[in-house]
């Protein structure tokens, strides 16, 4: 409360020893003093909002610190650690299979993601590798879970937009669908805990194919209605357009990935680049972005929902029978040899990696996760300056958050 | 993008969802909404909640499958279930005596249903169970739920997982009928 503000942009007319030491009950005894633009620009005094953790359109636990000259943002922090719970520092004290519950609760939507790059990690580590029945299952749930992360983050942009939920609750609908197959394969909606090192933990129950190539075939349909009632709308397109550019070089030197990236015309999917477990099989295009904008975020994320439609009729046609666990995998006394691996994925927010070293014994040595949201979240200034309040609303929920994963 | 007409796009979106609302009264799939708690999704085969510990018969405390190897309680990820080894030993369905657990308590406040406990235990005891609707007032002790209430009979089990415990009996039952083949032979063989 009483440290100096040393921005050039802002001149902080109190000073420390203006301030008198607290009497008695410590209350602050200073007067507020207004803030003034340095330069003299702005129209009189500027404002600091702190939006708050308790907000609706902030994507969960996220505070952002703006300083605002009328409407227009002049600086933006962002402030997050709300939520965080030392998944890192559990993962040091917890076993190898210990850790997977709590890979499902780090990007809370996309729980199955997380735990294939996990998987993916220790694999890395150990030498294990699934068999054929095993990566497929792994892409079919993949790509299902990038198909409903997309569609709810459509519907929460939406909602940020004032669009009162309707949108989203189209979003939800096909959601709750994805959730029913999810749970008839792994016991639980979200928190799946499914894959293990060396394969997955049980094998697709009958009838479950027919049920998920049925929701792959029903889902071009809501994509059309979906886009029939967004894509041309002129109050979208007038909020969205121009709004929160990120230029190329700028997401390059920040590390920003995933479809944020791509909406800036880079050409970087990891699916494609490292190609990891049988994504060279499927024939799938990589949607980019010309300007970089909040409608490019939003329609590149509608386009990439019908690329995975592509890879999901593939897979569900070509999946075989067979094992699906490595002979070699064990569930208890698990002991990676010593060694360090760094295992990446596609996932839905942009390259989820996991980096572990072991020392040979059930724990690992260091376990460190690389959020793609967090890293995302680093170009929030960037991408706000000079634009209005409401427009911030907008760019934090096209860049895609989640605070489980951000604060880990 | 730009549409001829100003508005025409905020007319189509508005077509679509006049198309939702007049279908809701007339197409079965337009109208999702289980009315909870009047309606309830049925339970599917896989679902998981909390776990239980099973016993064979109709006794809970002679029929209980839970050796209190330990296994379960060191695997557990936020470490919920403590057990307190027995002194006294039971037979178990074969006949052989085994260790059984006095004490057994999950905290089902910490618990966050992994079912790590089910894939690591050797003897079938802890399977995972669908009870969902398990509120309650007592914040201090609960949702702490001891052996007695943890016991549920296999029957139960056959009742919500239909598929699981099929497989589970079938293996069981094979398991007993190899030792009592194997027990035969030396029973002939004793009286001689």
């Amino acid at each position: 409360m009483s440290h100096a503000v040393t921005d050039p942009q802002v001149q902080d007319t109190r000073s420390l020893a203006a301030i008198p030491a607290p009497q008695g009950s410590g209350a602050p005894t200073y007067t507020l003093q207004p803030k003034r633009a340095a330069d003299g620009t702005g129209s009189g005094d500027l404002l600091e909002v702190s939006m708050g953790p308790q907000h609706p359109s902030t994507h969960g636990v996220f505070r952002m610190d703006v300083v605002l000259d009328g409407e227009r943002v002049l600086k933006l922090k962002p402030v997050f650690g709300y939520l965080h719970r030392n998944h890192e520092k559990i993962g040091e004290n917890t076993t190898y299979l210990g850790s997977m519950p709590y890979t499902d609760r780090l990007d809370y939507f996309c729980s199955l993601t997380n735990n294939w790059a996990y998987a993916l990690t220790v694999e890395k580590l150990a030498g294990l590798r699934p068999p054929e029945r095993a990566e497929y299952i792994r892409v079919i749930t993949a790509e299902l879970t990038r198909l409903q992360n997309h569609a709810s983050l459509v519907g929460f942009l939406l909602q940020d937009m004032g669009a009162m939920g309707t949108p989203l609750m189209y979003a939800f609908r096909e959601r709750e669908w994805i959730l029913d197959l999810f749970e008839s394969l792994t016991g639980a909606r979200m928190m799946c805990n499914y894959m293990r090192f060396g394969g997955c933990r049980c094998d697709l129950p009958p009838g479950w194919l027919e049920a998920a190539t049925q929701l792959v075939s029903g889902f071009p349909r809501f994509l059309d209605e979906f886009e029939a009632l967004l894509s041309e709308n002129e109050i979208l397109l007038s909020r969205t357009q121009g709004v929160g550019v990120l230029p190329r070089a700028l997401a390059v030197n920040a590390g920003i990935t995933g479809p944020m990236l791509r909406a800036s015309g880079v050409n970087y999917d990891i699916r494609k680049v490292d190609k990891y477990g049988i994504y060279d099989r499927f024939k799938f295009r990589v949607p980019l972005g010309e300007h970089g904008d909040v409608y490019d975020r939003y329609m590149l994320r509608i386009l990439e929902m019908r690329e995975s439609v592509k890879i999901l009729e593939a897979a569900l046609r070509d999946i075989p029978e067979g094992p699906i666990m490595d002979p070699k995998a064990r569930l208890r006394g698990f002991r990676p040899k010593p060694g360090e691996a760094y295992g990446r994925i596609e996932a839905p927010k942009g390259e989820l990696g996991f980096y572990v070293i072991s020392d040979g014994s059930p724990n690992p040595y260091r376990y460190r996760v690389r959020p793609p949201s967090f890293i995302n979240l680093t170009i929030l200034e960037d991408m706000c300056l000079g634009h209005h309040v409401a427009d911030v609303v907008i760019i934090l929920g096209s860049v895609d958050i989640v605070m489980g994963e951000v604060d880990r | 993008m730009s549409a001829p007409v100003l508005g025409q796009g905020i007319i189509k979106g508005l077509v679509e969802t006049a198309k939702n609302f007049v279908n809701s009264y007339v197409k079965e799939d337009r109208l999702v909404t289980v009315q909870y708690p009047e309606e309830r999704l049925p339970q599917k085969e896989a679902t998981r909640n909390f776990p239980f510990l099973v016993y064979d018969g109709d006794d809970w405390q002679k029929g209980l499958r839970c050796v209190a190897c330990l296994i379960c309680e060191k695997e557990c990820p936020p470490q919920c279930i403590y057990i307190v080894k027995d002194t006294v030993r039971k037979p178990d369905a074969t006949g052989k005596l085994q260790f059984q657990p006095k004490v057994f308590d999950i905290d089902t406040s910490v618990c966050m249903s992994c079912q790590i406990c089910v894939e690591v235990c050797p003897f079938d005891a802890i399977k995972m169970d669908v009870e969902y609707e398990l509120s309650t007032g007592d914040r201090f002790g609960g949702l702490l739920v001891h052996k007695q209430q943890l016991a549920k009979s296999n029957e139960y089990y056959r009742k919500i997982h239909s598929a699981e415990s099929a497989e589970v009996d079938a293996r069981l039952g094979a398991e007993r009928a190899k030792a009592e083949a194997k027990a035969k032979p030396t029973a002939g063989a004793k009286p001689a």
